[in-house]
């Protein structure tokens, strides 16, 4: 028996009227609007606007600086997703115990989550540095001096050493997210599973993982979709003047903001939203799915 | 018997031997950066320049350095902006929230889903999307460029994620607890206010800790909204501070740290809700 059957049809809907239009005005017709820019050249973000049919689309085909952000894109997609979700379950697995100063172990390493990119961006130009920084320091220390390069000044390095502060920062988050499904994962089962050797893998395989699945779903999506809306990263390490590192996301800002060039960024960022919105519809079907009625 | 008893007595001071050797690695390894962060923050230019070992603690530790970002590099004002837009933020988002959130959850009515569905869509939406449009409503509103802009649309953006996780908590409240009232006549709004609201305090807790550390490190709305300098939050201040300051890693380090503070201070007390409001859809409902 549903709550408010009887009552007036509006009641839902007075509550709901705030956010509503809210939402409508700073989210919802945001989309339409951009959509609509995309197909127009503007020159003044306030004034001044001429329809152009598909040409800001045409000219991304043909641009390779388009081109070169989708495939960078991609590299943040594979590695942003690649490396946090199997390293999180490792260290959720490592981490699921009762054993004493587990709870601190827990704590330290979801520090860097709380941080800000623009702070966590910071921090890791001077370990970048190729003259004095931490990571070429370690490296000569070990003998590896021609793995010692310019980590953010060399085309060839630049995006792999972003994914790697943007994976640095989304470990934890999986692992977060696994800690919080092997709760549904009887402790004993885990405990066995580790202490029986012979059949460790098998357990794994076929006990624990099929169990964290709705974890392995969420972590997958939300690692996708932040991948490619990855910015601030880009941002504060290169301050989107690195063009070999530009992403989606920070060659819409630069073609808008440092190029006036609004209609064509704004046909960026309805390529970034169609580009993502595959992934944002597997997350929502999920949350469908799951729904419990009653 | 006892001869597998020992082996699983030695199995057992393996794994504990495994366990810590494994964590504390783990641990060290992914610290790294804030060790060194932290020891920036503390040494001299002259120690940073003649001993590039960076992970070394300082030889004398320069706590001036924090008073000298703070008051001469304007942190303490880029702070004092950030807790501005911040606050009502976090206050706005979850009150307004609530109140979709309660709709969602309570009524039947045709739409119920679609709703929900947008707001989860519009939660995942590229910030680039958004952009020009709001630029262009903030503009015509008279607020870019000024707290209320950034604070507004972090207040809407927000419902999204704040929406679909109260959403998510009330939907386990029981029905029952809201027919005695209602047969005692109390309106729709008065059960929102004096049952559901209480209710949901702990839940209100863990989204409003979450919200503090998103808008406080947020970093890009407050680059397109806001263009005077005496109004941007610490994260803009920081990259701002960057420019200026590229060669005193101290002083950016010690910026670094007085820009964490807040959140990690947060983290550090509400860690319970911090993380159950992360794990939101990752666990069965």
């Amino acid at each position: 028996m549903k709550m408010g059957k009887n009552k007036a049809w509006w009641v839902p809907w007075a509550f709901l009227a705030l956010p509503l239009v809210l939402y409508l005005f700073w989210v919802i017709l945001p989309v339409f609007q951009s959509l609509a820019y995309s197909f127009t050249k503007r020159d003044s973000i306030i004034f001044g606007t001429q329809w152009v049919g598909f040409r800001n689309f045409a000219r991304l085909f043909t641009d390779g600086q388009f081109w070169l952000a989708i495939r960078n894109n991609m590299v943040w997609l594979v590695f942003f997703v690649g490396i946090p979700v199997p390293l999180g379950l490792f260290v959720a697995m490592l981490f699921n115990t009762e054993r004493r100063g587990n709870r601190l172990y827990k704590t330290l390493f979801y520090l860097p989550m709380t941080l800000s990119f623009a702070i966590i961006g910071t921090m890791w130009m001077w370990i970048y540095n190729p003259d004095f920084g931490a990571l070429n320091t370690f490296l000569r220390m070990v003998g590896l001096d021609s793995v010692a390069v310019q980590w953010l000044g060399d085309k060839r390095y630049m995006t792999g050493a972003l994914v790697a502060v943007g994976v640095w920062r989304q470990v934890p988050y999986v692992m977060i997210l696994y800690l919080a499904g092997l709760k549904g994962v009887p402790g004993e089962l885990v405990e066995a599973a580790m202490i029986d050797g012979a059949s460790w893998w098998q357990r794994f395989r076929h006990v624990v993982i099929p169990m964290l699945a709705p974890a392995t779903v969420v972590a997958m999506t939300i690692s996708v979709i932040d991948s490619l809306r990855s910015f601030d990263i880009v941002y504060v390490m290169t301050n989107t003047k690195a063009r070999a590192a530009e992403v989606l996301a920070s060659y819409m800002y630069s073609s808008t903001f440092h190029y006036s060039d609004y209609g064509y960024g704004s046909a960026i960022a309805v390529m970034q939203f169609l580009i993502t919105l595959g992934f944002i519809l597997v997350y929502v079907n999920n949350v469908l799915k799951n729904e419990i009625e009653r | 018997m006892t001869a597998t008893g020992a082996r699983s007595q030695t199995v057992r001071s393996i794994m504990t031997v495994f366990f810590y050797a494994a964590a504390t690695t783990l641990v060290a390894t992914w610290l790294m950066p804030l060790v060194i962060a932290v020891f920036t923050s503390l040494k001299s230019m002259d120690e940073l320049m003649s001993d590039p070992v960076m992970w070394k603690p300082p030889k004398v530790w320069r706590f001036d350095n924090f008073s000298e970002v703070w008051n001469r590099v304007g942190m303490s004002m880029y702070v004092r902006n950030t807790f501005i837009i911040t606050i009502p933020s976090v206050i706005g988002t979850l009150f307004v929230s609530s109140l979709s959130a309660f709709a969602l959850a309570f009524y039947r009515f045709k739409l119920n889903k679609a709703v929900l569905v947008t707001f989860i869509i519009g939660m995942l939406t590229p910030f680039q999307m958004l952009m020009i449009p709001v630029f262009r409503l903030s503009d015509n509103l008279g607020i870019r460029d000024s707290y209320a802009g950034v604070i507004l649309f972090h207040i809407a953006f927000q419902l999204g994620f704040c929406t679909f996780f109260l959403r998510n908590f009330m939907k386990q409240i029981p029905y029952s607890l809201m027919e005695a009232p209602r047969i005692d006549g109390a309106g729709d709004f008065t059960i929102y206010r004096v049952i559901i609201m209480p209710l949901a305090l702990s839940s209100l807790a863990a989204l409003g800790v979450l919200e503090f550390t998103w808008i406080w490190n947020d970093l890009l709305w407050s680059l397109v909204l806001l263009q005077t300098d005496t109004l941007k939050p610490v994260t803009l201040g920081l990259a701002n501070m960057q420019g200026e300051f590229v060669q005193y890693y101290n002083m950016t380090a010690a910026g670094s740290i007085i820009a964490s503070i807040a959140p990690l201070g947060v983290f550090l007390v509400f860690q319970r809700y911090f993380i159950e409001g992360l794990t939101v859809g990752a666990e069965k409902g």
